[in-house]
């Protein structure tokens, strides 16, 4: 691909004899917003840190616009990172943080002073030059380490859960001006969280990672709605996964009934995982479900509600729906072929 | 607390302005003034260099050390710690004297020097001496504070640094170095004070022939028993000691805020 930015080939990564990554290879292309996605621990920092260059790679490499990095101090990188914990220094104020890596390049000084006014505007923290940084609260000096980074103007930046120390309502705002941001200003991102709704968001590619490998990389539709293995499935939103018997192509057991699907070339009589999204199952009345069960629980969660039914076999299906039945009733379920997902038995 | 801290201080006031005559006590500044004579000024002098050489030198070695103390990778920390804070549970007599038998001119010292046929050295009762006595014995509390500080600094800050495209000089000068300040500042004041009125030293290293105020002060109290002369030289010393805190913490205060004034 020509407009390919960043490749990682075979990158491992062990500390003290245990692997935090296993080789990972991954594309990335200029101008692309790239989420990598997964539970504390799957290697998803690490790999950023590897990009930074603040940690080498125990073996393959990572290019940089086809060239080996690997030797390159992170100071000589043209990547820049927001750190999770915002890292500014707490011994300048708003405008020294923001211009430190432009004199370290012994940027003209009138330069400076209106790239950093022009950031902080693109920031909305414009007067805010001469603060100093304990005074900001969270939202700011988020914005503050995102000014810091971006007015180097990298080819490539990397945010490690930048807003995971914010609240809900600030954390959304944050997402869509990001986002808008990296539109506006054509820079690739590498964004690490663990928040996979955060990823759907934002991202134009999710890079879904467990235990150090990468579990599945796609658009944010094709993640949620055709998840690779149940690990995938269950992260990504939530969903039933069910054992289930391929009985041959396009016809599927589980639940002790036969449903169509859509999926085939699994062989006959292969055990399979199913994975269903609560919002895909449908309840009607009794007589008119595939499945029947016992609705045991409602929860109301503001959009929807979200209700365990125990079917015969007692499987708990979890259903999102708009409407509630009380608990005790006895309902039907049906399921269209569509919303069925196979997926080979996996590790879950 | 009043009977500590507060009687102490106004007996020593006390006595500083007064003298003893036949008729009785009198309110004076005698005391005071008689301080400012060339001879006593000399001795104060002698004291504010001899203690700033000292502390000077005390930030040369401890701060290198410090911040080989708090490296992270550094695992006989703990070790070198200790190490540090060994000596300062022994009695500070007791040190000095076993510097003196090291140093002495039958000392350990020469007596390796004679046994190696190298010219013998005066290593004791001389102006070095005295700064290496109180460099030896002041340095802990050098490192310990500037330790504490350097340790504390988020290593996450050193790296934004790095990414931002600064070299290790760069990071030093520009983040570590200014955040350390603090650290710096108190050692230098727990360093600089009790090196400043040190008579211990002075007397065991620097063998008497040089009078620090320190030593000055002992005088009067225990040979010349002139007690009012002698509270007046403390209370110069706490005054100008309270000055240069002061100055340090002024200067102090425009890098991190607090502080004693």
């Amino acid at each position: 691909m020509p407009d390919e930015i960043i490749r990682l080939v075979d990158i491992s990564k062990e500390y003290n004899g245990t692997e935090a990554l296993k080789n990972i290879n991954l594309c990335i292309h200029r101008n692309e917003f790239v989420t990598l996605l997964g539970p504390s621990g799957c290697g998803k920092t690490t790999t950023l840190r590897i990009i930074a260059g603040f940690e080498y790679p125990s073996s393959g490499y990572v290019l940089f616009e086809g060239v080996n990095i690997n030797d390159v101090p992170p100071y000589k990188r043209k990547v820049n990172t927001v750190f999770q914990k915002y890292a500014l220094f707490p011994n300048m104020n708003v405008e020294e943080n923001i211009a430190f890596g432009l004199k370290v390049k012994k940027m003209d000084k009138k330069l400076i002073k209106s790239k950093v006014a022009s950031i902080l505007e693109l920031v909305n923290l414009s007067g805010f030059e001469k603060r100093s940084v304990d005074s900001l609260s969270g939202g700011q000096q988020q914005r503050v380490a995102i000014a810091r980074a971006l007015v180097n103007e990298p080819d490539i930046l990397l945010l490690d859960e930048p807003l995971a120390a914010l609240d809900l309502k600030l954390r959304k705002d944050m997402q869509i001006e990001l986002k808008n941001m990296q539109k506006r200003l054509g820079i690739t991102f590498i964004y690490v969280t663990h928040d996979q709704e955060e990823a759907l968001t934002m991202s134009d590619t999710v890079v879904v990672m467990k235990d150090g490998s990468i579990q599945q990389v796609g658009t944010p539709e094709d993640i949620y709605n055709e998840p690779q293995n149940a690990f995938v499935a269950d992260f990504i939103g939530e969903s039933n996964i069910i054992d289930g018997i391929m009985i041959h192509d396009f016809l599927v057991e589980f639940d002790n009934q036969k449903f169509e699907c859509i999926d085939k070339d699994f062989g006959t009589n292969t055990p399979v995982d199913v994975v269903i999204r609560p919002e895909d199952i449908k309840i009607v009345p009794e007589n008119e479900g595939m499945l029947k069960g016992v609705v045991k629980s409602v929860t109301f969660k503001g959009v929807h509600y979200e209700m365990i039914v125990e079917s015969q076999s007692k499987y708990n299906w979890m259903i999102h729906s708009t409407l509630m039945e009380p608990v005790g009733t006895v309902v039907g379920l049906n399921i269209l072929p569509n919303d069925i997902q196979i997926m080979k038995k996996g590790d879950k | 607390m009043l009977i500590f801290i507060v009687a102490p201080l106004v007996l020593v006031a006390f006595y500083s302005l007064t003298v003893q005559t036949e008729e009785g006590i009198r309110f004076t500044f005698e005391n005071f003034v008689r301080f400012f004579k060339p001879i006593y000024l000399m001795v104060l002098l002698r004291s504010m260099w001899l203690a700033i050489i000292s502390t000077f030198i005390c930030l040369l070695i401890g701060y290198p050390a410090a911040m080989i103390l708090a490296e992270k990778g550094f695992n006989r920390k703990k070790t070198m710690l200790l190490l540090m804070i060994l000596p300062m549970w022994m009695n500070f007599l007791l040190r000095t004297y076993a510097w003196m038998t090291l140093l002495e001119r039958k000392g350990l010292i020469n007596s390796l020097l004679g046994f190696l046929h190298l010219p013998q050295l005066d290593l004791m009762y001389n102006n070095q001496a005295v700064i290496f006595g109180m460099v030896y014995n002041f340095l802990p509390f050098m490192i310990l504070p500037i330790y504490s500080v350097l340790s504390k600094i988020d290593h996450s800050i050193i790296e934004a640094a790095e990414d931002l495209g600064a070299n290790s000089f760069i990071i030093f000068r520009r983040i570590i170095f200014p955040l350390s300040l603090p650290g710096v500042m108190s050692g230098i004041t727990m360093v600089f004070m009790p090196a400043v009125t040190t008579f211990v030293i002075s007397r065991l290293l620097g063998g008497g022939q040089f009078t620090l105020i320190g030593n000055l002060i002992e005088q009067q109290f225990l040979l010349t028993g002139d007690w009012n002369f002698g509270s007046a030289i403390s209370t110069i010393m706490m005054i100008i000691i309270l000055l240069s805190m002061g100055v340090m913490s002024k200067y102090d205060k425009e890098h991190e805020g607090g502080g004693l004034w």
